[in-house]
C-alpha cells in the first residue's frame, strides 16, 4: 500500500478525465432536443434557476437559428452560463423541474443546450454586451470566482471601472480549482474568464490575498465600493485522532492539486476513504478512482435519504466503482510508521431530525475498521473568517453578514456567494454577484 | 380480415392505394418496385410531347425538426421518350396483371394530338386515363395543365375530345389553383368524364435562402413558382374533395382523392369524405414505397374494429355531416375542463387563452408549478386550449347547452335573440 503519483499512462488519464457531459455534435443533434421542448409559459425550469435564465426562450432561439440571441438570453441572466451548463446540478434545478418529468419522460437536456449556445458565443467571441462609457467610479472586487466575476461584469456594463483582486494565479475560483476536471476544464475556465473581461473595464490582479498583501481598509479608501466574493476555505476538521497524519488530505486541496499540478503529478493511495457525501466528496472520490486508486470508499454518517449530493452524482461515483458505506462516522485514523494504515469508523443509527430537518445520526458504540492508506476529508468547507479578522466586518458563524441589499455592516462593503451562504452552487454565487452589482449601482446612485 | 379490394370504374386493385402521377411512376423500374412493395395501382407520370427538365426541381418546408412538411416541385411532365414509356407500361401490366395501371395524359392543345395520344396509350393495355388539367408550373405557361383546369369551358371541350375516342375509363384531375373546384368539375362531368381526381399541386414558394436571397428552388440563381404538396396541403385537399362530394352535379362520378396522404388514417379521411380510392406521391418520395405496408395493415385493422367488410361500407360516410355555417346550432355550448391529475403545468393553455382568446383560464401561482383552472362562465368553447395542450385527454370539452332546442342563425335573428354585450 502506498500513496503515489503517475499511476496511469497519459492516454488513460485523458480517457478518465474526458468530458462527462458531451456537447451536441451538430446543429441537427441539438435541434432534435430543442424540438422536444414545449416552450412552457412561466416555465418551471426558469423559476427554479437561481439566475432565472429564460430557458424556453433560449431554446426557441436555437430553433430559429438565432444562436447569438440564445447566448445573450442565457448570459444576460448568468454571465457564467457556459460554466454552469457544465457544473450545475441540473437534476435538482431546471431539468429536475421540467414538466416532461411529470409525463414520466426524460426532461429536456437544458444544460447541454445551454452549452451549445454559450460554447458558440465563446468560440466565435461574439460581442454580446456593450459597456457604457466610463463614468469615473471605481469598485474593487475581492475574489475572481463566480460571484466576483458576475458582479464585476454587471458593474462594468454600467461604466464602472472594476479591479478584481484574486489570491490565486488564475480566475474562476472553485470553478477553476474545486470541481471535478471531467466536468469543467481549467482551459474552459480561462476562456470563460477571458470572455467575461473582454467587455472591458475589468482588470484582474492576481496573487492578491486579503490579510496578506491586501487590506480591506485600503480598498475602502481607494475605491467607491468593495465587493467581497472570497468564497470558503478548506474542509472542516474531523476532530479525531490521527487527522494530521501523512496521507490524510483535504478534498479541496486534493482537487486543487490535481487541477493545478496535473493528473500525473497528483498522488493517490491504493485504498482511499473519502469522508462525506456532498458534491465535493463525490468529486474527490471519483477523481481519486480516475487517478488510479484501486479502491475508493465513500463513508457517510447518515443514509442515502439524507445525502447532500444528488442522485445523479451518486450514480457517477457508483459507475466509477466507488464503494459506499452508509451510517458510518470516522472515529480514529490508525498509523503505521507515521503513515495512514486504517480508518476506524463508528456504526451509526438515525435518530430524531436535527435543525436541518434531516434525521440526526447517533453512535451505536459499535465500530469497524477499513484498511486504507489515504483519507480524503470532504465534510463541508469552513469560511475564511481569519481573512476578515480585525477588518470590522461582522460575521455570523464565520460567514459575512449582509442585509437584503448585499451590504455588510460597513456601508460601502458588499458581499455575496459562498462567503455569505457558506457554500452553495456556482449558480447561486453568480446570482449573488449579479444582485451585489445591482446594490452597488444603487448605492452609487447609478440606477434607482 | 376485411376486404380491401377496390373497384374504381371497373378498374380493380387489391387495395385502394394508388401512386399518383409523378416522379415515383415515371418508369418501369420504380413502378415494379412499387408493385412489389404492395401498392394497388399507379397513375403513370404524365405523357405528352417530350419536354426537357431543369436542375434543381424540388424544395420543401420543414417544421420544428420535421422535414418535408410541405413539398414543392417545378418538374414538368415525363421527359422520357414516349415510346419508352408506352413500352414499359405494357411490360408492367403484363408482369402485374392484378394491379391498376392508369396513365396520366397531357397532349398539346388540339384534338388530333389528344386523339393520337389516347390511341397510343390504349394500345398498351392501360386500364384507364387521367387527364392532367392541374400542373401549375411550366406546362401552364404553354397553355396546358392548370391553365386548362382554371377554365371550365376549355376543360369541358378537351374532355369532349377525349370522350370521342376513349374506350377505357377517363378520370379528370383537377387543379386547386382556383377559387372553387366545382365549376371546372361540373364542366368536366358535363363533358362526359367518367371520374374526377383531386387535388393537383398548389402554386407556391416554399422559402428563400437568407444568404443568397434566391427563393427556393434555385435554378442558376433564379426561381419560379412550383407546385405544393405533402402533409401541409391535406386540409385544403379534404375541403375541395368535400365540396365535390356534397354537390349533386359532381358527386355523380367517383372521385380519386389526392393531397398530402401518407398514412392509412389520411386515406380513411379522404374516403370518408367521398373518395373511392386515394393516390399518394410525396409520402413515398420521402420514405419510399414501404409505407404502403402499414397503410394496408392499418386500414385492415381499422375496418375490422369498425366492422366494415369492404371499403364501400364507409366511403362517403362523413359527407352528410358537412353543412353550411348558418345551419349550425347556436344553443350548443361547450366549456373546457382541465384534468388536474394529468396537467403537467406547462401553461400553454393559459397563455394562448390569455393573450389571444377569452381570458378564461385562471392562474394560481406556484413554485415551480402553477395551477390552471377554467373560468367556465368566460369560456366560449373555442377548443384552443385543448388544441395546444401537449397532454392527451388532459383538457376535454364538456357539453353545457345554452338551450335545449336546436336554433340556427337565421332563426336566431328572426326571433331577435340577444347578441354579446361585451
Amino acid at each position: 500500500m502506498a500513496i503515489k503519483n503517475n499511476r496511469l499512462t497519459p492516454e488513460q488519464y485523458n480517457e478518465n478525465f474526458t468530458d462527462l457531459h458531451t456537447p451536441f455534435e451538430s446543429r441537427d443533434a441539438a435541434l432534435t432536443e430543442v424540438n422536444r421542448c414545449l416552450f412552457c409559459f412561466d416555465a418551471p425550469c426558469t423559476k427554479v434557476c437561481p439566475t432565472s435564465i429564460d430557458v424556453p426562450k433560449f431554446i426557441k432561439q436555437i430553433n430559429t437559428g438565432n444562436i447569438k440571441g440564445s447566448a445573450f438570453t442565457i448570459l444576460s441572466s448568468n454571465i457564467l452560463g457556459g460554466g454552469c451548463a457544465r457544473v450545475c446540478p441540473v437534476e435538482k434545478l431546471c431539468e429536475g423541474s421540467c414538466v416532461l418529468n411529470k409525463e414520466l419522460e426524460k426532461p429536456i437536456q437544458i444544460a447541454r443546450l445551454q452549452r451549445y449556445s454559450t460554447d458558440m458565443a465563446l468560440e466565435k467571441k461574439w460581442n454580446l454586451f456593450e459597456r457604457k462609457p466610463s463614468i469615473g467610479k471605481k469598485v474593487a472586487v475581492v475574489g475572481a470566482g463566480p460571484s466576483g466575476l458576475s458582479c464585476a461584469h454587471g458593474l462594468s456594463r454600467q461604466g464602472i471601472d472594476v479591479t478584481i483582486y484574486e489570491k490565486e494565479s488564475k480566475a474562476g475560483g472553485l470553478m477553476t480549482y474545486g470541481i471535478a476536471a471531467y466536468k469543467v476544464t481549467p482551459e474552459f475556465c480561462r476562456e470563460e474568464t477571458d470572455f467575461i473581461i473582454s467587455l472591458g473595464g475589468i482588470e484582474i490582479l492576481y496573487n492578491q490575498e486579503l490579510g496578506k498583501n491586501l487590506s480591506l481598509s485600503e480598498l475602502q479608501k481607494n475605491y467607491d465600493a468593495v465587493f467581497l466574493g472570497i468564497g470558503v476555505g478548506l474542509t472542516r476538521q474531523l476532530e479525531i485522532p490521527g487527522e494530521n497524519l501523512e496521507g490524510v488530505v483535504d478534498a479541496i486541496r486534493f482537487i486543487y492539486g490535481l487541477r493545478e499540478e496535473g493528473f500525473a503529478k497528483t498522488a493517490v493511495g491504493d485504498q482511499v476513504a473519502v469522508i462525506g457525501m456532498g458534491m465535493t466528496a463525490i468529486d474527490a472520490a471519483t477523481q481519486a478512482k480516475r487517478l488510479g486508486a484501486k479502491e475508493v470508499t465513500l463513508v457517510y454518517r447518515r443514509t442515502e435519504n439524507e445525502k447532500p449530493c444528488t442522485d445523479v452524482e451518486l450514480e457517477i461515483a457508483k459507475l466509477d466503482g466507488c464503494k459506499i458505506i452508509w451510517l458510518a462516522s470516522p472515529k480514529e485514523i490508525i498509523s503505521e510508521n507515521g503513515k495512514v494504515k486504517s480508518l476506524v469508523c463508528s456504526k451509526m443509527e438515525l435518530g430524531a431530525p436535527d435543525e436541518s430537518g434531516r434525521r440526526f445520526p447517533f453512535d451505536t458504540g459499535e465500530t469497524f475498521t477499513l484498511e486504507v492508506d489515504m483519507v480524503i476529508k470532504a465534510t463541508g468547507q469552513v469560511p475564511y473568517s481569519d481573512l476578515l479578522q480585525n477588518s470590522g466586518i461582522e460575521l455570523t458563524k464565520g460567514k459575512i453578514r449582509i442585509d437584503a441589499n448585499h451590504t455588510s455592516n460597513i456601508g460601502n462593503v458588499f458581499a455575496g456567494g459562498d462567503c455569505v451562504n457558506g457554500g452553495k452552487e456556482v449558480v447561486d454565487a453568480v446570482q449573488a454577484g449579479k444582485e451585489g452589482a445591482k446594490s452597488i449601482l444603487k448605492y452609487l446612485g447609478i440606477i434607482e | 380480415m376485411a376486404d380491401l379490394s377496390s373497384n374504381f370504374l371497373g378498374i380493380k386493385s387489391p387495395n385502394p392505394f394508388w401512386l399518383a402521377s409523378g416522379p415515383p411512376t415515371d418508369k418501369k423500374y420504380n413502378v415494379m418496385r412499387a408493385f412489389e412493395a404492395g401498392w394497388g395501382g399507379v397513375v403513370w407520370k404524365t405523357l405528352g410531347s417530350q419536354v426537357k427538365n431543369v436542375s434543381s426541381r424540388y424544395s420543401s418546408l420543414d417544421f420544428n425538426g420535421h422535414r418535408v412538411m410541405g413539398f414543392n416541385n417545378i418538374e414538368l411532365i415525363s421527359d422520357r421518350p414516349l415510346e419508352s414509356n408506352l413500352r414499359e407500361i405494357k411490360e408492367v401490366i403484363r408482369e402485374f396483371p392484378d394491379r391498376a395501371v392508369v396513365v396520366s395524359l397531357m397532349a398539346d392543345n388540339d384534338k388530333e394530338s389528344w386523339h393520337k395520344l389516347i390511341k397510343q396509350t390504349e394500345d398498351t393495355g392501360a386500364h384507364g386515363l387521367e387527364l392532367n388539367f392541374g400542373c401549375p408550373h411550366g406546362m401552364n405557361e404553354r397553355g396546358m395543365g392548370s391553365t386548362v383546369g382554371q377554365n371550365p369551358d376549355i376543360a369541358k371541350m378537351i374532355v369532349e375530345w377525349v370522350m370521342e375516342v376513349a374506350t377505357i375509363p377517363v378520370i379528370t384531375k383537377l387543379t386547386p389553383n382556383v377559387h372553387s373546384v366545382v365549376p371546372t368539375a361540373t364542366a368536366c362531368v358535363e363533358g362526359g368524364t367518367n371520374a374526377l381526381s383531386l387535388i393537383n399541386t398548389i402554386q407556391s414558394i416554399t422559402g428563400i435562402d437568407l444568404d443568397s436571397f434566391v427563393p427556393n428552388p434555385s435554378v442558376a440563381g433564379k426561381s419560379t413558382y412550383g407546385g405544393y404538396c405533402g402533409p401541409a396541403v391535406k386540409p385544403i385537399a379534404l375541403k375541395m374533395l368535400a365540396s365535390l362530394s356534397v354537390n349533386k352535379d359532381t358527386n355523380k362520378v367517383p372521385i380519386s382523392g389526392i393531397g398530402g396522404i401518407g398514412t392509412w388514417r389520411d386515406a380513411v379521411e379522404f374516403m370518408l369524405l367521398g373518395a373511392t380510392n386515394i393516390q399518394v406521391c410525396t409520402a413515398a418520395m420521402k420514405h419510399g414505397f414501404r409505407i404502403v405496408e402499414d397503410m394496408i395493415d392499418g386500414l385492415n385493422n381499422w375496418m375490422d374494429e369498425k366492422g366494415f367488410k369492404t371499403t364501400t361500407d364507409f366511403i362517403g360516410k362523413s359527407v352528410p355531416f358537412m353543412t353550411k355555417w348558418e345551419n349550425l346550432d347556436l344553443n350548443y355550448h361547450i366549456v373546457a375542463n382541465i384534468n388536474q391529475e394529468k396537467c403537467i403545468g406547462c401553461g400553454l393553455c393559459y397563455i394562448a387563452c390569455e393573450d389571444t382568446s377569452h381570458q378564461s383560464i385562471n392562474l394560481e401561482y406556484g413554485k415551480p408549478y402553477n395551477t390552471y383552472t377554467i373560468k367556465e362562465e368566460d369560456c366560449v368553447g373555442c377548443n384552443l386550449c385543448k388544441l395546444v395542450c401537449p397532454v392527451d385527454e388532459c383538457i376535454t370539452m364538456l357539453e353545457k347547452r345554452v338551450g335545449l332546442e336546436y336554433i340556427n342563425w337565421m332563426e336566431y335573428q328572426k326571433r331577435g335573440l340577444p347578441l354579446n354585450d361585451h
